[in-house]
């Protein structure tokens, strides 16, 4: 869906506007001065071994964490703060909440609310946050049960549902707030390998239409056939970033190459691990993209 | 990977079940046992069951289960479940002011007795207070004095004396020492539930507030209703208590009031208990009714939602 709502805004092409970022826990620096610009439609994937700082910058986008040092812009609207004459103000947590509104999440865990049916899962949210009627927000959400491919399982309750159908709600909520930005973190991290071709499906076809998205995920093929950039992050700073082709396949840095090469090692492994369990001939990796 | 053709599954197991000797001694035994006090309540004439039944339905034991310990354990769980709520969400604050009290109050209430409480707004609190002047303003009378006011500013007074043996005041009483045990539960219930839950309503712009009501509390409900019937149980038991306010329309003070003028104790005994069993028994029912609604989603489906389920094709 493109953007046409916000014609004025759109003369501005960062719809995400990261500066200097820093985050600490309990004087364990987790940031180091991040600096990041994605740009509308575009979708970014942030890779990087655990414990780079990958989920904890994406969680202060949206101000789950809220930040030390810097500055986050998303849609020019400062994150967190209000600028009045150049001293920042805190928001309070209602404000800040409505901040959030417009910026859809999906979790590693799926986090869907577990009292609460599929249907009711994906209601919730534009009924009691933004008023809708209920009715309108019931049509809405069967319309985005069947474009996560679940329209016959409105009623079910999320343990009734696997772990790829949980996430494939937890993202059909999260667009029914009409997100002008959707942050992934890990999303399919959390599942069995058979189920990850699925929620990747969903969100390619949600990249196709034109949704800004920032990824943190070890999909490499996600990486290579979606991104339009991907950033690599390691030990709380940015080592390089590009178009996936110049950093997956030749990559500038050595931190950038061992970490790939971890992670074509793993996926080999992977690749001839269930060749083995199928007793077919092992295929020849390629270009590291035999994963997928 | 294996592959099984329908030709050679075998049909069903028929073997022996395991033998279980002990249960069928158990069974022995306790036959045994129940017989021998079946045997001793029927020839033992001093149960005298008929008196005990005729006191059950004699009129001021009925009015004092309805009005003393009916009325009381509703009330008085009304009152301390929506303090317990509210000190329990109090105690998980960020506002440092909101979590000292509500730890002032638990500390205060879960540490007196419910006897002396009852005896304390019965008598002492009448003899401090005869009368509560509810003013517009904290201070009124003060502030009327010191302007040189001719009334007080006054609204309306509260009689105390007028209150402090009346089911109402064992009500208050009651509602507030429940409160402070509902707190704990309430916020033992709030812990329990997945941090990841408050993140997935945050992420969705909703409001702490409604974050709390909407999506905690409702899941808290289910850790939270077990411990809850506990308490409902245990204060069906406790407005016997209310005799100390002295309020005398009450169970045990009625049935124990038979007993010294017959002289017949052990009957008027068997009655307050037979009182007290059968109404414990309902609210158990009510209790697993609640549990069922508040555990939904969670667990696996009741059988009836199985066969829904199964029904409509939608299960795998």
């Amino acid at each position: 869906m493109p953007d046409d709502t916000t014609t004025a805004k759109a003369a501005d092409p960062a719809l995400v506007h990261a500066v200097n970022v820093h985050k600490s826990f309990h004087g364990n620096e987790v940031l180091k001065g991040i600096d990041l610009d994605v740009r509308r439609g575009e979708v970014v994937v942030l890779l990087g071994p655990s414990g780079s700082g990958k989920t904890t910058f994406l969680r202060c986008i949206n101000q789950l964490e809220s930040i030390d040092g810097g500055r986050i812009w998303v849609d020019g609207e400062l994150m967190g703060y209000a600028d009045k004459g150049g001293t920042l103000h805190r928001l309070t947590d209602r404000q800040i909440a409505a901040q959030r509104r417009d910026i859809g999440m999906c979790f590693q865990r799926f986090n869907l609310f577990p009292h609460k049916t599929a249907l009711e899962n994906i209601m919730e949210a534009p009924v009691h946050v933004k008023g809708q009627s209920r009715e309108q927000a019931r049509v809405r959400g069967m319309e985005l049960l069947e474009r996560v491919g679940l329209k016959d399982r409105p009623s079910a309750y999320p343990a009734q549902l696997s772990g790829g159908q949980q996430q494939r709600v937890a993202i059909a909520r999260a667009l029914a707030m009409d997100p002008k930005l959707m942050l992934f973190d890990e999303p399919t991290s959390a599942l069995d390998p058979e189920l990850v071709g699925e929620v990747l499906d969903v969100m390619r076809g949600l990249a196709r239409t034109g949704m800004t998205m920032i990824v943190v995920t070890h999909e490499m093929g996600f990486a290579r056939d979606v991104a339009d950039e991907v950033v690599f992050m390691d030990g709380g700073v940015v080592v390089e970033q590009g178009a996936p082709r110049a950093v997956i396949d030749n990559p500038q840095h050595q931190r950038t190459r061992n970490f790939l090469r971890r992670m074509r090692a793993e996926q080999e492994e992977f690749v001839h691990a269930a060749a083995a369990l199928a007793d077919i001939p092992v295929p020849d990796p390629g270009a590291g993209g035999a994963a997928r | 990977m294996s592959t099984t053709s329908t030709q050679d599954r075998p049909g069903p197991i028929k073997a022996r079940p395991v033998p279980h000797p002990g249960r069928w001694v158990a069974l022995a035994v306790i036959a045994v046992v129940a017989a021998m006090m079946l045997s001793s309540f029927l020839t033992n004439p001093r149960w005298n069951f008929p008196f005990a039944l005729q006191v059950m339905n004699y009129k001021p034991v009925l009015n004092g289960l309805l009005k003393g310990t009916i009325i009381g354990t509703v009330g008085s769980m009304v009152i301390g479940i929506a303090i317990g709520v509210i000190v329990g969400v109090m105690r998980l604050s960020t506002n440092p002011v909101l979590r000292g009290v509500s730890f002032l109050y638990t500390w205060f209430f879960r540490g007196i007795p419910r006897l002396v409480l009852m005896g304390i707004l019965g008598s002492g609190l009448g003899f401090l207070y005869p009368k509560f002047d509810i003013g517009p303003l904290p201070f009124s009378q003060q502030l009327a004095h010191a302007l040189g006011l001719h009334g007080d500013l006054t609204i309306f007074t509260l009689n105390v004396n007028q209150f402090s043996s009346t089911i109402i005041m064992g009500i208050v009483g009651l509602g507030l020492s429940e409160g402070a045990y509902m707190a704990e539960i309430a916020r033992a219930g709030i812990l329990s539930v997945d941090p990841g839950q408050n993140e997935a309503a945050q992420a969705l712009g909703m409001a702490p507030g409604k974050t709390m009501r909407r999506i905690v509390l409702p899941q808290a409900m289910r850790v939270i209703v077990p411990p809850t019937g506990n308490e409902t149980i245990a204060m069906v038991k406790d407005t016997s208590l209310l005799s100390a306010l002295p309020l005398i329309t009450e169970l045990y003070f009625q049935t124990n009031a038979v007993g010294t003028r017959t002289l017949q104790i052990m009957p008027t005994y068997v009655a307050a208990t037979a009182w007290y069993l059968i109404i414990c028994s309902v609210l158990m029912v009510g209790q697993s009714y609640l549990e069922k609604y508040f555990g939904r989603g969670f667990g696996a489906p009741s059988k009836k939602a199985q066969q829904k389920l199964t029904k409509i094709g939608a299960d795998h």
